[in-house]
């Protein structure tokens, strides 16, 4: 069985104010102010996988996440999680899932094991079980010390800490992570890393939105590159890297619209793509800083001085932008 | 794969439990803090309308008997409608704290209806502790019985489930920065016109407010306490007080879930 599945997969999100008439279909292109934040999207994710859903701020990653998570609603098309439908069969679905927000947002009226204890016992286990996986997760979590405090006395990545032990205390199949690592320092996110990857280790299937490619390509065993709603690219990191066009991004930023040398710079030799955006100048090419002084020509025989050069090295970065012509942060 | 218990189906009245025992182990913390924001208004009336008025010989000392049944209603419907309001509005605004039980398996409007039933018990505890209270302050209340148990306890639950429900439409339904107009546009005009300081057969003196006042649903658990608590007193209809809650706790329960379900799912 597949842990994760959707067929034709789609989120519009109204516009706001205006009233959305029932039954009515969906228009070819949506109205003013209408959102659509999941557009035809099919996924597979097999059981046991680290799959990491990856794209900038707005692609739909939290949208997705809150379809298969059961708590928003489907406009069209279906999804699955661990066999159950997600529309269908809801409460199915939680039982068999663990989630952890973008944002802690852990129950303040009680302590951090009280937490875990009552998140358990709403999944029908026992007080007494239910205690003992929670003392057992907060020591794996290395948070016991905290056991009896409040909530507001832990730090940022405790309480991230402990919003990862209430996603495990019904040991759930699947464990989605909506961007788990924003707001961490560099040490709290690296400890967050051996804790996924023990995780996953033990057989779940993880699936985690994030916006750091270095995170993607460290943990994930698959990655979808989602930008608008829209699935662009599915593999792993490496073959994702291996179809970054060219050897290297060279960017050049000029004082003024770089589209007049972009012409000249694509018929160079050793280009592969060249492309405009604004004063920015960015150029796939397997000559990589070689290139440099030939695009400052090409900009100069127009009139623009060069403000900045930054080459990058094919990465899924430079994927994305050649798919998108975005930076993913 | 570890072996996973979750498969098994959760029995959903099970997860109820849970839901609420949460919400009873927190309100039992925030005991004097909740007796304090419900019963304080209550028992302030009582010492000026019960206590000092009648002894300065402003107020008949008979009043008691016809205030009491209407600081008891107050009592239960304020702490009804705010257990259930006040978080729902913190927890869907603020917080998002409500989400880890929006994730438990169960349909997820079972969580609303655990928040209306926890705002029912905790209307009854405030009513439970004004009553003794209010005899305290006021003395003995010439014509008070509890002999008719099974009306008091109907008067309480669905006067309570009614507000409750109320409670989860205004806390689903009103943005959180419109919480002081909730109270003040709503709430206090319902505590005056609710029957609770004088009983709705004595308007006959203003025929048209004695029939205006009947949308307001206060008026009902007031009656109903009355009868319950001072047969003597003349008061509404039985049928119409019982009639009139269950039809408001129908509708208030739909409005509040409607509402809960927009809230909670995108």
């Amino acid at each position: 069985m597949n842990a994760i599945e959707t067929r034709g997969l789609r989120k519009i999100y109204p516009a706001p104010a205006v009233k959305k008439r029932r039954g009515a279909p969906a228009p070819a292109t949506p109205p003013a102010g209408e959102i659509v934040a999941i557009d035809s999207l099919d996924l597979t994710v097999a059981d046991g996988e680290f799959f990491g859903v990856l794209g900038p701020n707005g692609a739909g990653k939290t949208t997705l996440i809150g379809i298969l998570t059961t708590r928003v609603r489907i406009t069209a098309g279906e999804a699955f999680v661990s066999g159950a439908n997600v529309a269908a069969d809801p409460a199915a679905v939680r039982r068999r899932i663990g989630v952890v927000p973008q944002r802690p947002n852990p129950d303040r009226s009680l302590s951090v094991i009280e937490n875990l204890v009552f998140h358990a016992t709403y999944f029908g286990i026992g007080r007494a079980e239910a205690g003992r996986r929670g003392e057992q997760l907060l020591e794996r979590l290395g948070i016991a010390e905290k056991m009896h405090a409040k909530v507001d006395q832990l730090s940022g990545g405790q309480q991230q800490r402990l919003m990862i032990a209430r996603a495990l205390t019904h040991d759930p199949r699947v464990v989605f992570l909506d961007e788990p690592t924003v707001g961490l320092d560099p040490q709290a996110r690296l400890s967050l890393w051996e804790i996924l990857r023990e995780l996953h280790g033990q057989g779940r299937t993880i699936v985690m939105s994030t916006h750091y490619m270095e995170e993607a390509d460290q943990l994930c065993d698959r990655l979808a590159i989602i930008d608008q709603g829209k699935l662009l690219a599915l593999d792993t990191p490496a073959a994702l890297k291996a179809k970054a066009p060219g050897d290297t991004l060279v960017e050049v930023t000029f004082d003024g619209d770089a589209s007049v040398a972009a012409e000249v710079v694509q018929a160079m030799e050793g280009v592969s793509k060249a492309e405009a955006r604004g004063p920015i100048l960015r150029v796939f090419s397997k000559r990589g800083g070689e290139l440099i002084p030939s695009l400052i020509n090409a900009g100069e025989a127009h009139g623009r001085i060069v403000r900045d050069i930054q080459l990058s090295r094919p990465s899924l970065e430079t994927l994305f932008i050649s798919l998108t012509g975005r930076k993913l942060t | 794969m570890t072996a996973s218990a979750s498969d098994d189906s959760v029995s959903p009245g099970r997860v109820f439990v849970a839901i609420l025992l949460r919400d009873l182990t927190v309100a039992r913390r925030e005991l004097p803090y909740f007796l304090i924001r419900t019963a304080l208004q209550p028992i302030l009336f009582v010492i000026v309308f019960g206590f000092v008025l009648p002894r300065m010989g402003l107020i008949p000392s008979g009043y008691s008997t016809t205030m009491l049944p209407g600081v008891v209603a107050l009592s239960l419907t304020l702490s009804a409608i705010q257990s259930v309001a006040l978080p729902m509005m913190q927890d869907f605004g603020f917080t998002k704290e409500i989400e880890d039980r929006l994730l438990a398996p169960v349909p997820i409007q079972l969580v609303a209806v655990e928040k209306v039933v926890a705002g029912v018990l905790q209307g009854i505890i405030a009513a439970l502790f004004v009553l003794p209270v209010a005899r305290l302050i006021m003395g003995p209340i010439p014509g008070l019985s509890f002999r008719n148990v099974p009306l008091l306890l109907a008067v309480t639950i669905l006067g309570g489930a009614a507000f409750s429900a109320m409670g989860l439409y205004l806390g689903t339904g009103i943005a959180p920065q419109q919480i002081g107009l909730m109270f003040s546009v709503i709430v206090a005009p319902m505590i005056m016109f609710g029957c609770t300081y004088y009983p709705w057969t004595g308007l006959s003196h203003v025929p048209v407010m004695k029939w205006v006042v009947l949308i307001n649903p206060l008026v009902y658990v007031s009656e109903g306490m009355r009868a319950a608590l001072t047969p003597g007193v003349p008061h509404m209809p039985l049928v119409l007080i019982l009639g009139a809650l269950v039809v408001l706790t129908v509708i208030f329960m739909a409005l509040g879930l409607r509402a809960f379900d927009r809230r909670a799912m995108s």
